[in-house]
């Protein structure tokens, strides 16, 4: 070895090399991983975000969906937590951003561009889904999302229970109300609303006459009815006859079929696992009236599926969301009818799904048809925050629903104002 | 020998080679310490100053759902977040947490440490049992203590516990009125954190010496609350006022068990997860969530300010 590169590589060079190069380490390794694959065949690559759903099998069926698309390789990012809103918001924001994901319509997304039209490949199957969904998911004529499920929220019951403490099935919010009192017991509940209760607000609003929005777009939901309504569940709260605290939410099926309630709000998802575990005895009815000549109500939720305006794949994106929500039927059967039951939005599908024509699943799909409200586009997130605090200040705070809705009015107006000036 | 040294000797002046040997010493230095710092100063900069600047920057543009915004809006932001309650609320939030979680951690793991310091024997064992907790996750305490401890179901363990006695069922977090959501929420805290700052105390505890407690007994001290009250906790000054700083320091940074014990809630809410709802929850207002941030900030600096006149921070030992 030379002079030369004795000096170069003394002690104190390799010291200085090996410091810089653990130093750079860390930096080098931000932003490694983006969840993206390498790419499939054609050496292409997608990601997608869904939630992480309940039901057995489901993470598996969306995995094995992505796998059978030929033109590119969907990674899924599979996102567990109660904070899916939050990290799919920040992703949108990056370069890391997925290219497609699952969500609810909501103004923001387009105004701010994250959310590409798809009209052009939704356009020939327009007619062939519920128009209620189409309606729910077009802004200015044009429709972004693919609707992939249909999702009616309704109460489950016990009949043994009822029928034991010679109740019918609750008619109006004060019914509601009585029904919890007589059914509770020293084991049993009466009720299950949730462990914060927000997941009947809407269904509370419609099933007392008023809306969130008015059709002009300005605040419907606060009226004398709704505030009724809300010392009626003020009332059934401090009263000891709800559930709370429950391990786990009102979207599992466990506070019903544990035996801690006789009466819960859930999904139609749930409704296998009820039967499995209940037989015969379940049965279901909307959110009751809360109003004098109001409808109850029931709470069409669901999923659709967006493609990210800003991503770097758009076309690639579309492509794929329009193989496997439009034109992959057994896929969209299989998603819809397989693992929990959710109303496909295609008419045809619909049409021809024996699973829901008898029994309760129809009894569901007549509920979802009569009294279902679906999702207003104008009504965003920082709304439904500003709803959900209605129930937290003044059901469970013990706050003046007057001034409780006071409060969400000045909230959800600066919203109104900034998207519709 | 080095080759320095042997250049050295070979150079004439003396007065020449003292004068080179710092400037290449010096030179040396500087580089040396630019290759130990530098990376970690260009990190610093990057993943702290900018972000900082940024978020100064933000809060008085409004930015909702983009962290790159044009539209001027001044100090818009700021009024909002000091005028809406939310934020403020949360400041009486964290001053609540802050005034029961210091004093409770403090006298716990004094007392574990006393406990610990005196056992003759398991010394080891227990050390190591009130420290484990440290190594366990808060997000992983707080679901243990949501869905065990303290459901709110009958079989949750306190409302078994409760049961016994004949008592009703408690939702503990579900029901701001009584507020038993504090117990929850100090109790998993006080779990999570009191072994480490016990660990703190037994090492004060081991640095008293011996000698102090055998003249305060000549001079007819009795043992037990007068020796712990005029020896040993004067002795642990330093580590108190080092253990109050500290616990002052994560109750500000407090978030996952509130988080995560509290969804959905107006209330017990501290500053940061205010500041989470506000900029990377539902609203994605990076705007007046950066606000609120610069006003957390200040405080914080004030606070810390205050601090250090009162505790005696930041003085030499020639002021004493």
């Amino acid at each position: 070895m030379s002079a030369s590169s004795s000096r170069n590589w003394d002690r104190r060079s390799v010291l200085r090399a090996t410091a810089g190069l653990a130093a750079l380490g860390p930096l080098a390794a931000c932003g490694g991983n983006t969840g993206r694959e390498g790419g499939g065949s054609s050496g292409k690559g997608l990601v997608q975000y869904f939630h992480a759903y309940g039901e057995a099998g489901t993470q598996e069926a969306i995995k094995r969906y992505a796998k059978a698309y030929d033109e590119a390789r969907v990674t899924t990012q599979w996102i567990t937590g109660t904070n899916f809103e939050s990290k799919l918001f920040s992703a949108l924001l990056t370069d890391n951003a997925p290219d497609v994901f699952e969500f609810h319509p909501q103004l923001q997304l387009i105004k701010s561009g994250q959310v590409a039209p798809l009209d052009d490949i939704l356009g020939p199957v327009k007619d062939d889904f519920n128009p209620a969904d189409i309606t729910s998911h077009t802004v200015d004529g044009k429709v972004y999302g693919v609707r992939m499920i249909d999702d009616p929220q309704f109460f489950f019951y016990r009949k043994s229970l009822l029928d034991k403490a010679g109740l019918r099935v609750p008619q109006t919010l004060e019914e509601l109300a009585e029904a919890a009192d007589k059914l509770t017991t020293d084991k049993v509940k009466g009720l299950f609303l949730g462990n914060n209760m927000v997941a009947t607000n809407y269904a509370l609003v419609w099933a007392a006459g008023a809306d969130q929005l008015n059709d002009k777009n300005e605040i419907a939901y606060h009226t004398d009815d709704v505030a009724a309504a809300l010392r009626v569940y003020r009332r059934m709260f401090t009263s000891g006859h709800l559930l709370l605290d429950a391990p786990a939410d009102y979207w599992d099926p466990s506070a019903l079929v544990q035996g801690l309630t006789a009466i819960q709000w859930c999904g139609m998802w749930a409704m296998p696992a009820m039967q499995k575990a209940l037989g015969d005895d379940l049965g279901i009815f909307p959110f009751p009236s809360a109003a004098s000549g109001a409808k109850p109500a029931v709470y069409n939720g669901g999923w659709s599926m967006f493609v990210n305006a800003k991503g770097k794949n758009v076309d690639l994106a579309k492509e794929y969301v329009k193989w496997l929500w439009i034109d992959q039927k057994k896929y969209q059967e299989d998603w819809a009818l397989s693992y929990g039951f959710h109303i496909p939005p295609r008419t045809s599908l619909a049409a021809s799904a024996t699973k829901l024509k008898s029994g309760l699943p129809a009894e569901g799909v007549k509920l979802f048809t009569d009294y279902g409200r679906f999702d207003n586009i104008s009504w965003t997130q920082a709304m439904i925050t500003a709803l959900e605090e209605v129930i937290a200040n003044s059901v469970r705070k013990g706050m003046d629903p007057e001034k409780a809705l006071d409060a969400a009015d000045v909230k959800v107006d600066r919203e109104l104002k900034k998207l519709f000036g | 020998m080095s080759t320095t040294t042997t250049r050295d000797t070979t150079r004439p002046a003396p007065a020449e080679v003292t004068k080179a040997r710092p400037r290449r010493g010096v030179r040396g230095s500087t580089l040396n310490f630019w290759i130990f710092t530098g990376p970690f100063l260009i990190g610093l900069v990057i993943f702290v100053y900018i972000p900082i600047g940024w978020s100064v920057w933000l809060s008085f543009f409004e930015a909702r759902y983009t962290v790159t915004p044009d539209k001027f809006i001044g100090f818009d932001n700021y009024e909002l977040m000091l005028t809406n309650g939310d934020f403020t609320g949360s400041l009486v939030t964290f001053t609540v947490f802050a005034a029961i979680i210091v004093p409770v951690t403090w006298a716990l793991s004094l007392g574990l440490a006393l406990m610990v310091h005196r056992l003759r024997f398991m010394k080891a064992f227990f050390r190591s049992v009130f420290f484990l907790p440290t190594a366990c996750s808060f997000v992983a305490a707080s679901l243990i203590w949501k869905m065990s401890i303290f459901s709110g179901v009958r079989f949750g363990m306190m409302n078994t516990v409760l049961g016994w006695f004949g008592a009703e069922n408690i939702a503990w977090l579900a029901d701001p009125d009584p507020p038993w959501y504090w117990l929850v929420i100090v109790s998993v805290r006080l779990w999570l954190q009191a072994g480490f700052y016990m660990i703190l105390f037994l090492a004060a505890l081991q640095n008293i010496p011996p000698v102090l407690y055998e003249a305060a007994a000549i001079d007819g001290a009795r043992p037990g609350w007068q020796t712990f009250r005029h020896i040993t906790l004067p002795q642990l000054r330093a580590t108190s006022t080092a253990v109050i700083l500290l616990l002052l320091v994560a109750a500000y940074q407090a978030f996952d068990e509130f988080f995560n014990l509290l969804a959905k809630t107006t209330w017990g809410r501290p500053p940061l997860v205010e500041l989470y709802y506000t900029a990377l929850g539902d609203d994605q207002d990076y705007g007046a969530g950066s606000a609120g941030a610069v006003v957390l900030t200040l405080l914080i600096c004030m606070v810390t300010l205050l601090q250090g006149r009162f505790l005696g921070f930041g003085k030499g030992d020639e002021s004493r």
